[in-house]
């Protein structure tokens, strides 16, 4: 206990899970890093110890109070059942995982400090939002189900947890949807789609966070202990259809319903996963305030949204992009304007 | 020649119904010149469609030793047809060969023409569009239709995207404010040159066209973007919600109103809504409910003058006499408008009568001088509401008095 800090770690079984375990593994200040998750993590975790504990159940308690853990990082909200089996497995790990977890902490005394991986999601997504949130303001229609019910109910019982354990540090971070050449998420799954469908007639704004920055903040956080609720998301916005113009991907507009049957589809080929939430979230779109998370948390993100999606895009073959084709073959006849113009531009 | 040849029907060509690539044959023969003149120019058909002889009519008898010639030929003809006229009169009337020519040219595949060729017509065509500096404006419009190409360009947080806004949304909409409403401006000293101000109109129309003439009227004369805030209704939309965010717009909530004014834009509301741009045509000019005030907390929260703004001439547009309560309920929308001309003309009841349109900026209310919780005091919220409506609705008394009539 003299020496350093023990973090525990929850989810390291999923690849960022792992990555930030073995990162904050590297942190002089930090003693011992304990992984836990359901299943072993398939990739090498390094440092990290691993302890193979369903935080479902109260054997995580035990785990907290033997390791003399001070630290915990809950980083196992999933946003699809994809892996974990249905609907309902997905929801008992994340909610009650989450209940048994903060319970745990709850009774333990070593714990000082809480850090939870949060989302945007929480937000929801409707005609009525206002263009960006910001921290206090609430969704304008309670989410009914889904992934944003499940992080609805979490941050309830954070939130309840902060109170009762008035001495603990909890900082919950509400990441921007999380892009990178790595991730699999369900929006990375949705660009990977070699034509994307769209909803017709709506232009979402997007907001993302690259794999890199979150990992940086979940340390920054675990380092700085800031107490509060924090957005974090890549500095400005990109629309779909300027998105997709960049990655060179053709899409398809279609109404709104039919989107949705196109995404139940390719979730029972396990190409994509089109939850409910995604689909209004691809009809309205978000933005999320980060005032809070640069002035109080005092965090900034090494790339911007665009940057973001850049590398994201980079490693993805364009199935597109040949009207941009055709126009640069005619430019090159032409003497070379477009320098001036856009230094005229900005 | 044969000019009375009297032609049996059926005796001519393939018999029977066109099949798609083949017209009929009597297709064929209502076409101009379809065989008749053929007949005579039959020998070197197949060499006409081979070597271009666009200007067959020119000179027909020489099609075959012209061989390097229509290499510029064409390039003159196919843009802009300036040799025909020329052409035709040297010619002797009675030609019958005149005819056929067109046949020819239309049906000459493109990729016939050699390379050059197209070139130059290209470079001709982009001077006859761009002037003389056309190498540069073409190049300009490229890259400027790559930036859209590859998303190559930035929005704001409110997915308001300058460039189109400026380069289509306002290009398309001005004609319409200068020719169609003829819009006459006053007092546009009263718009800050800079730093947020908010900017309240009365509303009518039965469509938000008021809301789409300010906002070009206000870039044409100061330079700025008038950013209006829209019901949600606007977003729940299709197509007119992607066309609102790109053009600038936000939702009418005071999250968003506050957040605009405080980063100095200049925002623009229609407190009267619905009410004000649904209502009867009998009960024009005259102002309705201005909300709940809800702008008038945003202004004195951010400190920012409220600029009231009488439009005269928006009322005329579409005078609506008419409403279809249950099929608006059941569309989720608040009025399906009647106007005289709408369902009767079908789609041309769409274009909006010429009504004359008279706008005019009021004096800026000062909101600044308030002190903190000003925005808290509902009794001084309903004052100031009470005055910009008051200001408007005095000011739209004064313009209707001025206004010789509806179109003029």
């Amino acid at each position: 206990m003299a020496d350093g800090r023990v973090v525990l770690v929850t989810g390291v079984s999923r690849d960022l899970g792992r990555r930030f375990a073995r990162r904050i593994a590297e942190d002089p200040s930090v003693a011992r890093v304990i992984g836990v998750d359901v299943v072993p993590p398939q990739e090498d975790i390094g440092d990290v110890s691993f302890v193979r504990a369903d935080i479902r159940n109260p054997v995580i308690a035990k785990v907290i109070a033997k390791e003399d853990v001070d630290t915990v990082v809950h980083m196992s909200v999933i946003s699809t059942p994809g892996s974990a089996g249905g609907r309902v497995t997905m929801k008992e790990l994340n909610v009650i995982g989450t209940m048994q977890l903060l319970a745990a902490c709850q009774k333990a005394p070593s714990v000082r400090q809480l850090v939870v991986k949060s989302t945007t999601t929480v937000y929801g997504a409707s005609s009525r939002d206002p263009a960006m949130f910001t921290e206090d303001m609430e969704p304008r229609r309670a989410p009914r189900s889904g992934y944003a019910k499940d992080v609805a109910e979490i941050e309830g019982y954070v939130r309840g947890f902060a109170r009762r354990r008035s001495d603990v540090r909890v900082t919950m971070l509400r990441c921007a949807n999380v892009i990178g050449p790595h991730v699999q998420s369900p929006i990375t799954s949705y660009f990977r789609l070699p034509v994307v469908p769209t909803v017709l007639g709506h232009d979402p704004r997007l907001q993302f966070l690259h794999e890199c920055d979150l990992l940086d903040v979940l340390g920054h956080a675990v380092a700085t202990g800031v107490h509060g609720t924090f957005n974090v998301a890549g500095d400005g916005i990109l629309m779909l259809s300027q998105a997709l113009r960049r990655l060179e991907r053709p899409s398809v507009p279609m109404p709104g319903p039919l989107v949705g049957r196109v995404g139940s589809t390719l979730r029972s080929a396990r190409i994509a996963d089109f939850s409910p939430e995604q689909l209004t979230f691809l009809t309205y779109g978000r933005g999320v305030d980060t005032t809070r998370m640069r002035e109080v948390l005092d965090f900034h993100p090494r790339y911007t949204t665009a940057a973001a999606f850049r590398d994201f895009a980079s490693s993805l073959t364009p199935t597109g992009g040949r009207t941009d084709r055709v126009l640069g073959t005619i430019a090159a006849t032409l003497p070379p304007v477009e320098p001036t113009r856009e230094a005229l531009h900005g | 020649m044969g000019d009375a040849e009297i032609i049996p029907i059926g005796t001519r060509g393939r018999p029977g119904r066109g099949t798609g690539k083949q017209p009929s044959s009597a297709a064929r023969q209502l076409a101009p010149g379809a065989r008749k003149p053929r007949k005579v120019a039959d020998p070197e058909d197949s060499t006409a469609h081979d070597a271009g002889a666009q200007d067959a009519g020119a000179h027909d008898t020489g099609a075959e030793d012209t061989g390097p010639e229509p290499v510029e030929t064409p390039v003159e003809v196919a843009p802009a047809e300036s040799p025909d006229p020329a052409a035709q009169p040297t010619q002797p009337v009675t030609r019958p060969v005149s005819q056929p020519r067109a046949v020819v040219r239309d049906r000459l595949p493109a990729g016939g023409i050699p390379a050059a060729d197209l070139l130059a017509a290209f470079q001709t065509a982009s001077r006859e569009i761009f002037g003389d500096d056309w190498e540069l404006q073409l190049a300009r419009l490229l890259a400027f239709l790559r930036r859209r190409v590859t998303g190559d360009y930035e929005v704001d947080e409110y997915g308001f995207d300058a460039e189109i806004t400026e380069r289509f949304f306002m290009a398309a909409l001005r004609p319409i404010a200068q020719r169609w409403f003829r819009i006459e401006v006053r007092g546009l000293e009263n718009i800050p040159a800079e730093g947020g101000a908010l900017v309240v109109s009365n509303h009518s129309g039965t469509v938000p066209v008021d809301g789409l003439m300010t906002m070009v009227t206000i870039h044409d004369h100061t330079g700025r973007f008038l950013r209006p805030l829209g019901a949600d209704l606007v977003f729940r939309m299709p197509v007119v919600s992607t066309l609102a965010r790109k053009g600038g717009t936000t939702l009418a909530c005071s999250e968003d109103a506050e957040r605009m004014l405080r980063q100095g834009e200049l925002v623009g509301v229609w407190p009267e809504g619905f009410k004000g741009i649904g209502k009867p045509y009998k009960e024009r000019y005259k102002l309705q409910r201005f909300g709940r005030g809800g702008f008038v907390s945003a202004a004195l929260r951010t400190g920012v003058p409220i600029v009231p703004l009488s439009v005269v001439g928006a009322e005329e547009i579409y005078p609506l006499v008419g409403n279809l309560p249950s099929l608006a309920r059941l569309l989720g929308v608040p009025y399906i408008p009647i106007t005289p001309l709408f369902p009767l003309l079908g789609p041309l009841g769409l274009v909006p009568l010429p009504s004359k349109w008279l706008l005019e900026f009021g004096e800026p209310i000062r909101t600044d001088e308030y002190d903190e919780g000003a925005a808290d005091d509902p009794m001084l919220v309903f004052n100031v509401t009470d005055q910009v409506r008051e200001t408007i609705q005095q000011t739209l008394y004064s313009l209707l008095m001025q206004r010789q009539s509806v179109f003029r």
